[in-house]
């Protein structure tokens, strides 16, 4: 098990390598311009002045390399003086966002928070909204329930988020005042009331969210309920005299759950892209919204990274999902 | 004597109660929001209005400009003309005096070095500076004594109130930026986004792309202001969500640039929480013409440029009956309601500068058909009109807007009627605009035959704006594709106008030659299609008073005078 997940985690690095390349291409030559943003009034001139003074003039390779130091050298040198006050970095460039001009890294930092609540929190509730409709769908099959289930999964898979969030800001904000259309990132929650205005404005884009993502994970809960209840063991823990209850919550729910438990850890690298739509649609000014401003505003650096972070997110995840596997089911070995 | 004196320092007193009444910080909080959120505070280094508009709240100019585009003081006693000596006979110099007692939001004082530390700032060549074509032939700026500016240019300036003027071109504090000054200036995050100012508030907090907020500043100039203790500008989402959060659900004062769909705007403003503002600047959304040739068959360099002009275009009756065929009243109706009206100007505003050229409005297709025959264009087998036996094809690109896809529809429907193959295309922005040389898709390499975009002239004085049209401004391979005059116009006629205009000091002549040189280019040439004059709409709250939407400058330009309606 050592040898395999030291092994995954050696080839993780040329993959990773080639990955941040095909990224950094595949930004850089996408047709668009920093510059695309500046009013039509400043003269040509100056916006090649400008362009120079970000250094966006320079060969792609030559700010590839620069790229690669800065990602893997000066970032984690300024991580590290930051933590206990050392000089590895030498005051040297960060990565800066052309937009802003504010280090890559300050601002994924200021988003991470919010971004990790509000997905975060959208994903907990899908699953939890997700898995007893799958487990009763699954044990009645065809039932009225079951019928419901599948009607409340369709419409979460195929009502798109800037729909469905734009009627939830209609019905819940405009019509009954009850949650704010903006969602306020200076609020701290310091006592009761603070708590509560913090939950009213996490309530619509989590709606939003959670409605997707139970869809989505209902359906895998059902059909992998699916699969196991017409098993042999089933059968035999019938004969066995055994309740219903522990039958489907035991020994079904139990071995249904691999299959399931991976979906929801593959799904966690998106938590932490954010969710580009639904924070935009929200004011949430998460990752997924940083992302999205950055791609509008042509501004490479800031795509570069957050892509690259998501390439090594998703890298992450899989080699854990794979230990996991191992972990969950002793039949799978990999020595 | 005595008791007159009483009486007319009583009814003084009277009249200037209510001003002297107001405290400052006693209105709560101003909460803005934006539909694309601020990036930095600091409008040198800024791509947008959003980031200029955010940061007039917090650095202020020497002279501003009100809402009917006059010139107006704010950190100066007064403005400098020729007749009060500001200015020297010979137009080489403005000389500006500073208000006494002037404070930074620190409490440092404000000095003369301040303003020749920003030119400096500014005019760095490695600094990046998007500002420089306000310090256009500034030659020295110097501090005459703490409190007075002068400003030197290379060559008389008909127009100086440029640098230091407009919410483009505010005063940095010399002890803030100093360390921030040439290849620096990008990497100075902090001063960029909290810059310390005289204006009626101060940077409290700041996160990228997100929100500001700030406190009122409790140096400011006039004891009495602001009324609001804080602000806030969130930033983000779209144009639909930041007027709702005004008009519909009332929890922001004021959303700048709420650009919706007209039937949006009718709906919104019945839930009765707020109302929208106007401002028209000089935005025109217009169809530019293609004078040279953009056939793919050329070669690559020769195409679109004026070795090959345009061999139906060239035509004037052409160009004509394409703009007589569009009706603006509709365009305008569909594309914008209230926000937009017909206009025949690329030089629309202010009214002085602005011809009274409205013979476009008013649609004829029947005119527009019969100067087609008269071109030698008939009708073919298929409704296309054709001459010798080529037919009339037209390409036209435009950027992915929705707006303007309904606009090329629109056109399309009455070209066609008129005629005329249409073939559309609509382009990403940051293509269109990005001024990629090697990109075919630029609105500079213009491979097309027309092209739908907007642009505008900066500020009141359209000087730069018109010069844009002149033959030596059109984008070529020797330039890298750069230059302003998209349609390859060229006129000998216009260049020597442009060249008498920008030696001409006399405001009422100024505006006779920009009015000539409007009309050569739109209704005398048809070489520009003007379409819509487009305003900025914004929205604010019922609760907020004061606001008066300005076009010329930012439109926070008096956020000092904003006050809660009680």
């Amino acid at each position: 098990m050592l040898t395999f997940t030291l092994r995954r985690l050696l080839l993780a690095i040329p993959t990773l390598l080639v990955i941040s390349l095909v990224i950094f291409l595949l930004v850089d030559l996408a047709p668009g311009s920093p510059m695309s943003e500046i009013p039509l009034t400043v003269p040509p001139e100056v916006r090649k002045k400008m362009i120079e003074a970000l250094g966006a003039d320079q060969p792609v390779m030559v700010r590839y390399v620069l790229w690669l130091r800065q990602f893997f050298w000066v970032e984690p040198a300024t991580l590290i003086d930051g933590w206990f006050g050392t000089n590895w970095a030498g005051g040297e460039q960060r990565i800066l966002s052309w937009q802003s001009r504010a280090p890559v890294f300050t601002v994924i930092g200021q988003r991470i928070p919010q971004t990790l609540t509000v997905i975060g929190t959208a994903y907990l509730v899908g699953i939890l909204i997700a898995l007893p409709i799958g487990i009763y769908s699954a044990y009645r099959q065809y039932s009225l329930f079951d019928q419901l289930g599948t009607l409340f999964a369709m419409i979460g898979f195929s009502v798109p988020t800037f729909f469905s969030g734009t009627l939830i800001i209609i019905i819940f904000a405009v019509t009954l005042g009850w949650f704010p259309t903006k969602y306020d990132t200076n609020l701290s929650v310091t006592d009761w009331p603070s708590f509560v205005k913090q939950l009213q404005q996490m309530a619509m884009p989590v709606m939003t969210l959670g409605l997707a993502n139970a869809a989505v994970i209902s359906r895998y809960m059902r059909s992998s309920m699916l699969d196991n209840m017409g098993m042999d063991y089933v059968r035999t823990a019938r004969a066995k005299g055994l309740t219903e209850r522990v039958v489907v919550l035991k020994h079904v729910l139990r071995n249904s759950m691999i299959p399931v438990v991976t979906v929801i850890a593959l799904g966690i690298p998106s938590i932490f892209g954010g969710a580009i739509i639904t924070e935009n649609l929200f004011g949430v000014n998460g990752i997924g919204a940083a992302l999205i401003g950055a791609i509008h505003a042509s501004d490479l650096p800031m795509v570069q990274t957050l892509a690259f972070i998501f390439a090594v997110l998703i890298v992450t995840f899989n080699l854990i999902a794979d230990v996991l596997y191992g972990l969950l089911d002793p039949r799978i070995r990999y020595d | 004597m005595k008791l007159k004196t009483a009486l007319l320092g009583a009814a003084c007193a009277l009249t200037f109660a209510p001003a002297a009444f107001a405290e400052r910080g006693t209105d709560g909080e101003v909460k803005f929001t934006f539909p694309q959120a601020v990036s930095i505070m600091n409008p040198f280094l800024s791509s947008g209005t959003k980031d200029v508009y955010a940061a007039s709240l917090v650095l202020e100019p020497l002279a501003g400009f009100d809402a009917d585009g006059n010139i107006i003081p704010k950190l100066v006693t007064e403005i400098p003309t020729i007749e009060n000596g500001g200015i020297s006979a010979d137009l080489t110099t403005i000389t500006w005096k500073l208000l006494p007692d002037l404070k930074w939001s620190d409490g440092s004082p404000v000095t003369a070095d301040d303003a020749v530390f920003t030119a400096a700032y500014c005019m760095d060549p490695a600094g990046g500076c998007a500002q420089l074509s306000k310090f256009d032939g500034v030659a020295k700026v110097e501090a005459v004594d703490a409190s007075t500016v002068k400003v030197t240019f290379s060559g008389p300036k008909p127009n100086p109130y440029t640098a230091f003027v407009g919410a483009l071109s505010p005063l940095l504090q010399k002890a803030q930026f100093t360390p921030c000054l040439g290849a620096a200036a990008p990497t100075c995050t902090d001063p960029n986004n909290m810059p310390i100012g005289t204006g009626p508030f101060k940077v409290t907090g700041f996160t990228v792309n997100d929100t500001v907020t700030l406190a009122m500043n409790d140096q400011y100039r006039d004891p009495a202001k602001p009324a609001f203790a804080s602000a806030v500008i969130k930033g983000g989402g779209d144009a639909e969500g930041s007027a709702r959060a005004v008009m519909e659900t009332g929890e922001f004062d004021y959303a700048w640039n709420t650009q919706i769909p007209p039937d949006s705007q009718a709906s919104m403003t019945a839930a009765g929480k707020g109302e929208f503002v106007v401002a028209f600047g000089t935005l025109v959304e217009r169809i530019e013409m293609n004078m040279t040739d953009p056939d793919p068959a050329l070669p690559e360099g020769e195409r679109s440029t004026a070795k090959h002009p345009h061999p139906v275009l060239s035509d004037i009756k052409v160009r004509t009956a394409l703009s007589k065929a569009i009706d603006r009243q509709i365009l305008s109706d569909v594309g914008y309601g209230a926000g937009g009206k017909p206009t025949c100007n690329v030089v629309p505003a202010p009214d002085a500068w602005a011809s009274d050229n409205t013979g476009c409005i008013a649609q004829d297709m029947e005119g527009a058909k019969k100067l087609l025959d008269e071109a030698g264009w008939v009708p073919g087998a298929d409704g296309i009109r054709e001459k010798d036996g080529k037919k009339l094809h037209i390409l036209y690109q435009s950027t992915v807007n929705p707006i303007r896809q309904d606009f090329q529809a629109l056109v399309k429907d009455w070209w066609t009627e008129l005629g005329v193959d249409v073939e559309l295309k609509a382009i990403d922005p940051s293509v269109f605009f990005g001024g990629d040389a090697g990109s075919p898709d630029t609105f500079q390499k213009f491979y097309a035959d027309v092209e739908m975009y907007a642009n505008n002239s900066d500020g009141t004085d359209p000087e730069t704006y018109l010069s844009q049209y002149q033959c030596v401004n059109a984008p070529s391979p020797d330039n890298q594709w750069q230059g302003e005059n998209m349609n390859r116009y060229c006129d000998p006629a216009y260049d020597a106008k442009v060249k008498v205009l920008s030696g001409t000091v006399d405001v009422a002549e100024r505006q006779k030659i920009a009015k000539e040189l409007n009309d050569m280019v739109t209704k005398d040439s048809m070489t520009v299609i003007p379409l819509v004059h487009r305003g900025t709409l914004s929205a604010h709250s019922n609760t907020l008073g004061g606001v008066q939407i300005n076009a010329w400058d930012s439109e926070m330009w008096n956020v000092a005078d904003w006050f809660r309606v009680k």
